[in-house]
């Protein structure tokens, strides 16, 4: 068993050293309790149904999101809304769909199936719509960034005067959490904003946090399957772990070497 | 290896084994004579096949869904991962179980550095694996095109690049290996085909590794040869088959912790940005399996100088077994090769560190003096330790240490390296 320790610190040893080195950020994140963090971490309903709710009415109009569906809203482990809400969500847009059986292409409301609607036709017309900048589709946007929903988090609330000196050339913004602390989008919170439905008070920081929650989601929609599961993978592992080890060290006391 | 020959019971048996040795075989893998003073680091050779077989397995399932086309690539990945089923646990499977395969493959690869495994008559043994660990390099590599994300694509286009530092033909090699003018769908097509060949090769090889294994046997951590193989071995199964199972279910829960709780810790949140030829990432970054690599490639400032050293990097160990002089295997009787050998250790680890840093500055001159140093190691320190060294009795048989009846004052001394 002595052995094991040993293999086990420079294990440890090793990934912790490529693991820090593959996270070089020097920035301090604003943080929240994520209810999805940890070994039995699961979504806050409310919280993605408010989030679902934010990225509607403030990120869809410019932000894609072209991997979800409107059924994945009703989907276990999402927002879970009822199928009928997620019905009436869905039939809230028009999707364009053809060509018909005269060749024409025509709109139609939205159905579950439907993939969710995009704000631009294509990227270049999501530039042109915004001084150039590409608004980056938000379906995996949790994992593309380095901090993760932290940084998308604290990006939210880090809007701020520029320090003196700074000039800032027409439709660019100062954030300080931002890389290079320049960015394209303005700052798009401001308190009460929205109206939620189950009467949270939508403030700047209640609404980062829902919308960044939705996000996560958005990225990881099997992360509570993927938590049980592995609660019920490891807990089997240990305990085969623990049989095989005393029919281990029953075998070898056949002989007088210690294993 | 056994000294009986093995004849069946049943008249088929008899008749099939007659035409097929397949049950000779058999009898010959479960009753292989094992020393039996193997400690644990010599259970990552079960460890590595249960990785590369996991790999094919999950590898095959993955390209029933997968698309191999640069408009298509990136969306069916995000396809696997939210409307296959389980397809999100076959993709994390795939990609932590490429980091799982090179940390068992380096843990491997350093035991039989300390215990002196690739000395003679294990030269054979020692090559293909050399030659395995560098197809492992280009598969890891190959598969982390596939997903195009922009890791994938700028990583496929720095290391294609390497090939145009050879002399007259290298921008011919360049644009053969693309299948045009950039890294493109004609890359990502050849790219997959070659992913998916690669651990078939693998697979074989080890084969051969195995085989080539069971010539002369396992080496130990004392590293004599038996004496007495019905005193100092066990037949393979049970003694042998227990114990690396039971190691490998250690390893699978480290395994499954990374699967299940933090999939993405050891990708690059990059790749998660589709290809985009346009936008070149801030840092370029290999995954971490391949950083003591980039390091020393950075770290020679001439372009074709920096692709020789790095492959030299490799291909040095193929040659170890003629570089390292001493008669003695294991580094439990060789004191200073042992120190050698842990600051080796500490070398390439600071070789990965630096390799994940910007190449300027401390961290460039850091990564010179370590690359200087891997090579002084094996060019210098190593032949001449094999003269100068003093090193300790060795025993008669591994019977004895395990014992512990040895009437010899230093190895009783020693006797705690490698009681376990």
């Amino acid at each position: 068993m002595k052995n094991f320790l040993r293999i086990f610190l420079i294990t440890s040893l090793v990934f912790g050293i490529s693991v820090k080195s593959n996270s070089a950020e020097k920035i301090e994140y604003l943080t929240t309790d994520w209810s999805f963090k940890g070994l039995f971490g699961k979504f806050d309903r409310g919280a993605l149904q408010r989030g679902y709710q934010v990225y509607t009415e403030v990120c869809s109009s410019c932000h894609s999101m072209k991997y979800l569906s409107y059924r994945n809203l009703a989907e276990k482990g999402g927002p879970e809304f009822s199928i009928a809400e997620a019905k009436a969500i869905a039939a809230s847009f028009e999707v364009t769909d053809g060509p018909n059986d005269d060749g024409e292409m025509f709109t139609r409301p939205g159905k579950l199936s439907d993939k969710f609607v995009m704000p631009y036709d294509n990227v270049k017309a999501a530039q042109a719509a915004n001084g150039g900048a590409y608004p980056p589709d938000m379906s995996v946007l949790v994992k593309a960034r380095g901090g993760g929903v932290d940084y998308i988090y604290s990006l939210l609330q880090g809007y701020e005067d520029p320090p003196v000196g700074m000039s800032l050339d027409d439709g660019v913004y100062y954030n300080k959490y931002m890389y290079g602390n320049k960015i394209k989008m303005a700052n798009q919170l401001s308190d009460g904003l929205v109206e939620y439905g189950d009467g949270t008070t939508a403030s700047i920081e209640q609404m980062s946090k829902d919308v960044t929650t939705f996000l996560m989601w958005a990225a990881e929609p099997h992360l509570e399957s993927r938590h049980q599961m592995g609660f019920k993978a490891i807990v089997y592992l240990i305990i085969l772990t623990i049989l095989v080890y005393f029919s281990m060290k029953k075998i070898w006391s056949r002989i007088e070497t210690e294993v | 290896m056994s000294d009986h020959e093995y004849t069946p019971k049943s008249k088929f048996g008899k008749w099939f084994n007659d035409r097929l040795p397949l049950l000779t075989l058999a009898s010959h893998l479960t009753d292989y004579p094992t020393p039996k003073n193997l400690n644990y680091w010599w259970t990552f050779g079960g460890i590595l096949t249960f990785c590369l077989i996991t790999q094919i397995v999950t590898g095959l399932v993955l390209a029933m869904h997968y698309i191999a086309h640069a408009d298509m690539a990136f969306d069916s990945v995000e396809h696997i991962m939210r409307n296959v089923n389980y397809g999100w646990l076959i993709r994390y499977i795939h990609a932590n179980g490429a980091s799982m395969f090179f940390l068992a493959v380096y843990i491997h690869i350093f035991r039989s550095l300390f215990y002196g495994s690739y000395k003679s008559p294990r030269e054979i043994i020692w090559i293909i694996g050399i030659i395995i660990y560098l197809l492992m390099m280009a598969a890891a590599f190959l598969g982390y095109v596939l997903p195009w994300g922009q890791m994938s694509f700028w990583g496929a286009t720095v290391i294609t690049n390497l090939f145009s530092a050879i002399p007259l033909v290298g921008e011919g090699i360049v644009t053969w290996l693309w299948g045009g003018y950039s890294v493109d769908n004609p890359t990502l097509t050849r790219f997959f085909t070659l992913h998916y060949l690669i651990p078939f090769l693998i697979l074989g090889l080890v084969v051969l590794h195995i085989w080539a294994l069971h010539v002369p046997g396992n080496n130990n951590p004392v590293g004599i040869d038996i004496k007495k193989p019905s005193k100092d071995t066990v037949p393979f199964h049970p003694y042998i088959v227990i114990k690396d199972g039971f190691a490998l279910l250690m390893f699978m829960i480290v395994f499954a912790f990374f699967v299940f709780y933090t999939p993405n810790i050891l990708g690059h949140a990059d790749n998660y940005i589709e290809a985009n030829p346009l936008v070149t990432p801030a840092h370029i970054v290999p995954e971490w399996y391949l950083l003591p690599f980039y390091a020393i490639l950075r770290s020679v400032p001439d372009k074709l100088l920096g692709v020789v050293a790095m492959l030299s990097a490799i291909l040095i160990l193929a040659a170890l077994p003629w570089l390292d002089t001493s008669k003695i295997r294991s580094a439990v009787f060789r004191p200073l090769y042992r120190q050698f050998y842990w600051i080796l250790v500490a070398d390439v680890l600071i070789l990965g560190y630096v390799g994940a840093m910007p190449a300027e500055g401390l961290y460039l001159l850091v990564a010179r003096v370590a690359t200087a140093y891997y090579f002084l190691h094996f060019l210098v320190v190593l032949p001449i330790l094999g003269y100068k060294e003093k090193t300790l009795p060795v025993p008669l048989s591994i019977t004895e240490p395990v014992l512990g009846g040895s009437p010899n004052l230093a190895l009783a001394k020693n006797k705690e390296n490698f009681k376990d």
